[in-house]
């Protein structure tokens, strides 16, 4: 059986777990197998996840699972696993998805192969599986040779399909300890727009934006298509944009439909992060620029014209 | 207070990213090798403060070969007291975690940045963790400690959150725990007099290991817009890319 953990959010399942369901449901296509999806804490219609691909939802209640903590829920996942011979362990590669894959490695055995973005080759006894690795400057396949196995699905490589039918629920009882973290608080930005680390559509600036206050044209831009907000290394540095916005080889890696990058120059640290985007827009003055080599469609001209105008053009388009 | 700082060593960010034997491995000819940035820049150089600031130790641990010394003693120049290094060529997180938690009994504060620029698993801190039956707090950007209480800001999907707990716990360092630090002369001379402990690994299989390697096919010729017809590039974006 192939087993994923999902997680949801004011009930809503969150897109990553119904990423991480329509993969889950092809490997076990691929090995013959059915596709089960355990679900920790309160989530509206568990059985839905049966549309994605699930054939079961595992629920579990249990008092010492009131907060994450990779301590008590990759104790709870792995009983989970083990009653249901899980021979394949899928989580989202997010915050929680990564903190728990290393620790279930341990408690099942199992190698590990955190980000995959392909859907693994099964032939005889062989499971291999890719991933982006040098922050995405080139791809590694990995061979995983244990009798379980741990992966953890990179945001934004497949999406989601429906089609399936209602899964059955059942409930399951597990034996956890009281967690060691207390959780103080929990502060989300306000707004509608996806994390960048899952975002579809990504509008991100450089130094060439010469300031902060000069962001409004970004921020509009990405208001009128529904993009996340992003930024080069050294504007997060020198603090003209939060840390958690900074993308490339040291800060966040992101691969979404559409990166548009103004006033980006294209060092390699920052196309490591960004280039597996589908498509990649650059605005930038200098023709010489070496993001343009990595793009898609270039603009050769003052980001501080250009970009209003895109913003008026996407408008006009949507009308 | 004991802290152990888990260190990797990756190529420089500018290296050229080439294959050997058939793209089976990563061809490390003429690549420099740096310190992986999220160890040094936030999880070593947070730890050396936490120790100016409550006292206690610092110790820099790193599974790999000899030719690591050079990276473990620019750890010791940024200001680790004394060092340790598994002396093994490491294919698989698993293997590098168990080398860690056999070498980790005894301190209070286990860190690792958030994950190397190499293989980006991110990993093993939770393995760590998990083979010392200790908390694990991913990601952190800011971390206090007041007397044997942790409190740690972590970033999670479109916020933060802040969370306490108890010594000992293990926790992977992100950007914002602090500021890269770059080591002075005297840290640098005193360096090569610090103790570099080097140990034989402990038996562990690879579970998981890379077979082979390729480069992502290339962007095929940007096409260029006229900076005054946004309109045809929209189009595009609707109709060629399919992306809005
Ligand atoms: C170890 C290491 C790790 C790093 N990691 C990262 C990382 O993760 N992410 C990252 O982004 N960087 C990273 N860097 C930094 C990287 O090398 C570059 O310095 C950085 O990406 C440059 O940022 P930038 O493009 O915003 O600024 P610049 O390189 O200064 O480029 C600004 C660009 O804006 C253009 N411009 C200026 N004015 C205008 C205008 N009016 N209209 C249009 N265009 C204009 C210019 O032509 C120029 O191309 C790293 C560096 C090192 C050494």
């Amino acid at each position: 059986m192939v087993l994923i953990y999902t997680e949801a959010q004011n009930g809503q399942f969150k897109k990553a777990s119904l990423e991480a369901i329509t993969y889950g449901h092809k490997t076990a296509q691929a090995m013959g197998t059915q596709c089960a999806a355990v679900v920790i804490g309160n989530a509206d219609n568990p059985a839905s996840l049966g549309q994605y691909g699930a054939s079961e939802v595992i629920t579990i209640n249990n008092p010492n699972l009131g907060h994450f903590d990779s301590q008590t829920f990759a104790s709870a996942i792995a009983q989970v696993a083990q009653s249901k011979n899980a021979q394949v362990v899928i989580l989202p590669h997010n915050s929680s998805g990564k903190s728990l894959a290393g620790r279930l490695g341990i408690k099942l055995n199992a190698g590990v192969v955190s980000a995959a973005n392909t859907l693994p080759t099964v032939e005889g006894g062989s499971f291999k599986v890719k991933k982006n690795v040098f922050a995405g400057k080139a791809i590694a396949e990995y061979e995983i040779k244990s009798a379980v196995k741990i992966l953890t699905l990179s945001g934004n490589s497949v999406q989601p399909e429906t089609g399936g039918s209602e899964a059955t629920i059942s409930s399951m009882d597990v034996d956890v300890p009281a967690s060691k973290v207390t959780i103080k608080e929990t502060k989300l930005q306000q707004g509608d727009t996806a994390p960048l680390p899952e975002a579809e559509l990504v509008v991100s600036a450089g130094r060439g934006m010469k300031g902060p206050e000069n962001w409004g044209i970004i921020e509009d831009l990405a208001k009128a298509i529904g993009a996340t907000t992003a930024c080069s290394r050294p504007v997060s540095d020198i603090g003209w944009r939060p840390h958690h916005e900074h993308v490339g080889q040291t800060g966040v890696a992101i691969k979404p439909n559409l990166y548009i990058a103004a006033g980006i120059s294209g060092a390699i640290q920052h196309l490591a992060g960004v280039n597996s985007s589908k498509c990649i827009v650059v605005i930038n003055k200098d023709p010489e620029a070496p993001f343009f080599k990595a793009a898609d469609y270039g603009v050769c001209a003052d980001l501080f014209e250009v970009v209003p105008k895109l913003t008026e053009a996407i408008k006009k388009a949507k009308a | 207070m004991k802290i152990l700082v888990c260190i990797s060593k990756t190529p420089e960010t500018t290296a050229k990213i080439a294959f050997k034997d058939g793209n089976t491995a990563y061809d490390e000819n003429g690549v420099q090798f740096i310190m992986n940035p999220y160890d040094e820049w936030y999880a070593l150089v947070r730890a050396v403060e936490l120790k100016e600031a409550n006292g206690g130790s610092v110790t820099a641990i790193n599974v790999g070969p000899a030719a690591n010394d050079v990276v473990i003693r620019k750890a010791l120049a940024i200001g680790a007291d004394d060092a340790i290094r598994v002396d093994a060529d490491p294919q698989s997180a698993m293997f590098v975690a168990k080398q860690i938690a056999a070498q980790a009994q005894g301190y209070d504060l286990i860190l690792t940045g958030k994950e190397t620029i190499d293989y980006n698993g991110s990993s093993v801190g939770a393995m760590v963790a998990e083979l010392l039956d200790l908390p694990y707090i991913s990601y952190g950007t800011n971390l206090v400690i007041a007397g044997t209480t942790a409190t740690i800001t972590r970033d999670i999907e479109g916020g933060e959150e802040i969370s306490e707990a108890g010594l000992p716990l293990v926790i992977s360092a992100a950007k914002g725990m602090a500021e890269q630090k770059i080591p002075n002369m005297r840290g640098i001379m005193m360096a090569k007099r610090k103790p570099l402990n080097v140990v034989p690994a402990v038996a562990a299989d690879d579970l998981a290991v890379a077979t082979s390697f390729s480069l992502p096919s290339g962007k095929s010729e940007v096409k260029m817009i006229d900076p005054d017809n946004m309109d045809e590039l929209v189009r595009l974006l609707q109709e060629e890319a399919k992306v809005l």
